[in-house]
């Protein structure tokens, strides 16, 4: 388990740069493989693989919809088409050919939705993303990935690749610091548990992780052991895991850079809803829209901050208390 | 029931692509475009729902690229070098089904299950269900983009499968038609035909009423695609647009078809309420009697 999670974190780096260059190395490995682009190549690094591989990258220019249809005739012929532009559009432009062609038809056509979350930062609320993830996840058939750091990026993008059926891969702008080490090995549709703990689970993805795993190290401090689980597939969310960590630590905490309204914290009171309905205290962006500046101060300022992870998993705990001798009245 | 709906003709036959375009096959092609509205009129009567107008006017059309111009496989569907078409005009599908079922990709008694409870034949096409339907379709405005996306991996393959696209004139009111014409034409993307079923009416109106896109093919020009402007139930007239456009080289091809809503049934057409409206048992049995004057007229 030590070698799962870096302690301390490592270096940051640009998780964008990471998956330019796992694109090109996953070129050179899938003959089949053709990168789409709506002209932000030079934004999200795709630019690599143009650079490889010229005749297999595809500019439709600032045309999102074309985008994803260009992309869904190559899956026609076999191809694997990763189409690339930022992540509102594919969630809001685009979003007619995503449900039509890719959830209704199966076209096998890969959505790579760049600078997610805050982290366009500067460019404002009309450039960040914090509801792809529910406007997705009410779509059927479609796989949605959330890498947490740069290695993840590149052990996750050749699993897309080879993956049945449409996938929305979801990457921050920025640099974030490395999560994981050597021994993580990532497979779509199951979460990992990071660090055990038997007091309250945090489930967290994406950018969120390491914050995740900072807060469990703070409340170690206080004597509560917080079990940190990575859910870097937000769909079909692992509902065996998500149970076994309601009954085994009483109480959840989620954390996510997207709305609380539908994301992964939304995925994991539908889940409990049904399987074991314990306190669940979602961390994320408090159903609005942010403002620009610094990414890490409006993490802080729009309450994703490490912080607002252990606040979260102090109030669930308290709600843990309340609820048992809730329990016992009702068992009584 | 009419003569014309107990014709049994599946799979019908198939004028093999590059064959001389006889005067016996035409008229046997124009004959059976009629033979395909009847049976679309009798698969939308029965269901008492679906879209007769935008079928009709494409029966030549589809007709022709079937039973003559596609080089396709329907035991192997899947086959890797055949011609695609993407019905962009989902609506239409009933005339697209038909016309599948002649050919042989699914048996013609299936085509009354159309838009019933556990149909392969849905009220829009989807192609997981359908044999022979090659994408989704219902939304409108897909087609061209879906097909440059399809002309492009035939390219990469050095494939000589050629795409076709079969757009309403209605959906040329949607913005993805024109990305889809912007990309065709940046990649010169001569293996695609863009043909037009341009009809002159949509859902509500007349098109020069709802939407005008007249000049059409000054648009498409300007566009750089090869433009060719045809009389759309004209067989002989669609059999060579459809090799000149093959000739084409460096430049996407649109087929501007002049059409006629509704074609067939004189009071259907050029008929908005014909878009979607649902014959009655008169009118049935009245259209049905047009239709079989106009095959009559192909049988001489």
């Amino acid at each position: 388990m030590a070698s799962m999670t870096l302690n301390p974190l490592g270096e940051s780096t640009l998780m964008r740069k990471a998956y330019g260059e796992a694109l090109v190395e996953l070129g050179r490995n899938r003959d089949d493989l053709v990168v789409l682009s709506a002209d932000v190549q030079s934004s999200d690094f795709s630019s690599m693989f143009e650079t490889a591989f010229p005749d297999r990258f595809i500019n439709v220019g600032i045309a999102e919809p074309a985008l994803v249809d260009v992309a869904v005739g190559l899956a026609n012929a076999g191809k694997i088409p990763i189409a690339n532009t930022f992540a509102f559009l594919f969630a809001t432009r685009a979003l007619e050919m995503v449900r039509t062609h890719l959830c209704y038809a199966g076209a096998n056509v890969k959505l790579a939705g760049a600078y997610a979350g805050l982290s366009d930062s500067f460019d404002g609320p009309t450039h960040q993303t914090v509801a792809d993830l529910a406007i997705f996840r009410s779509l059927p058939n479609i796989t949605i990935v959330v890498p947490a750091d740069a290695s993840a990026v590149k052990k996750l993008l050749p699993q897309i690749a080879a993956w049945k059926g449409p996938v929305y891969f979801r990457i921050c702008r920025n640099e974030v610091p490395a999560v994981f080490g050597e021994d993580y090995q990532p497979e779509i549709g199951k979460g990992i548990t990071l660090i055990e703990g038997s007091d309250v689970t945090i489930v967290a993805c994406g950018i969120m992780v390491a914050r995740a795993v900072q807060a469990a190290w703070q409340l170690r401090e206080n004597n509560i052991r917080a079990r940190v689980v990575e859910m870097h597939t937000i769909k079909p969310i692992d509902t065996d895991l998500v149970t076994r960590c309601a009954r085994e630590t009483g109480v959840l905490v989620s954390a996510e850079e997207h709305s609380i309204v539908g994301g992964l914290g939304g995925a994991i009171a539908e889940c409990l809803s049904e399987s074991c309905p314990v306190p669940l205290e979602r961390v994320g962006v408090n159903d609005a829209f942010a403002e620009c500046g610094p990414y890490l101060e409006l993490l802080e300022k729009y309450g994703l901050g490490v912080d607002a992870i252990v606040a979260a998993a102090e109030r669930a705990l308290a709600r843990k208390a309340q609820e048992s001798s809730k329990l016992i009245c009702v068992a009584g | 029931m009419a003569t014309l709906l107990n014709v049994v003709t599946s799979p019908a036959e198939v004028y093999p692509f590059g064959i001389r375009h006889s005067s016996d096959m035409i008229a046997d092609l124009s004959s059976r475009a009629y033979e395909y509205r009847a049976q679309v009129l009798s698969m939308v009567y029965g269901r008492q729902s679906g879209h007769i107008g935008g079928a009709f006017s494409i029966a030549e059309i589809l007709t022709c690229l079937y039973f003559h111009h596609l080089r396709l496989d329907p035991v192997n569907p899947e086959w890797p070098d055949r011609d695609r078409l993407v019905f962009s005009k989902g609506h239409a599908c009933a005339m697209l089904y038909t016309v599948l079922a002649h050919r042989g990709y699914f048996p013609v008694s299936e085509l009354p299950t159309f838009r019933a409870l556990n149909t392969r034949l849905q009220g829009h096409p989807e192609p997981r269900r359908t044999p022979g339907v090659e994408v989704a379709a219902g939304p409108l405005g897909h087609g061209v983009a879906i097909g440059a996306g399809m002309a492009l991996a035939a390219r990469m393959d050095k494939s000589r499968r050629r795409i076709y696209a079969i757009l309403g004139d209605g959906e040329l009111n949607s913005g993805v038609i024109w990305e889809g014409l912007l990309v065709g034409a940046k990649f010169g993307l001569d293996n695609l035909t863009a043909i037009v079923d341009y009809n002159g009416v949509q859902q509500t109106g007349t098109t020069s009423h709802v939407m005008p896109t007249e000049p059409i093919a000054d648009k498409w020009a300007s566009f750089n695609w090869h433009v060719i402007e045809i009389h759309g139930h004209n067989v002989a007239e669609i059999l060579n647009a459809l090799d000149e456009a093959d000739e084409v080289h460096g430049r996407p091809v649109v087929i501007i078809a002049r059409t006629t809503k509704g074609k067939g049934v004189s009071f259907m057409e050029n008929q908005p309420a014909w878009h979607g409206g649902v014959p009655n048992k008169t009118q049935f049995e009245a259209a049905l009697a047009e239709l079989e004057e106009g095959a009559r007229q192909w049988q001489a």
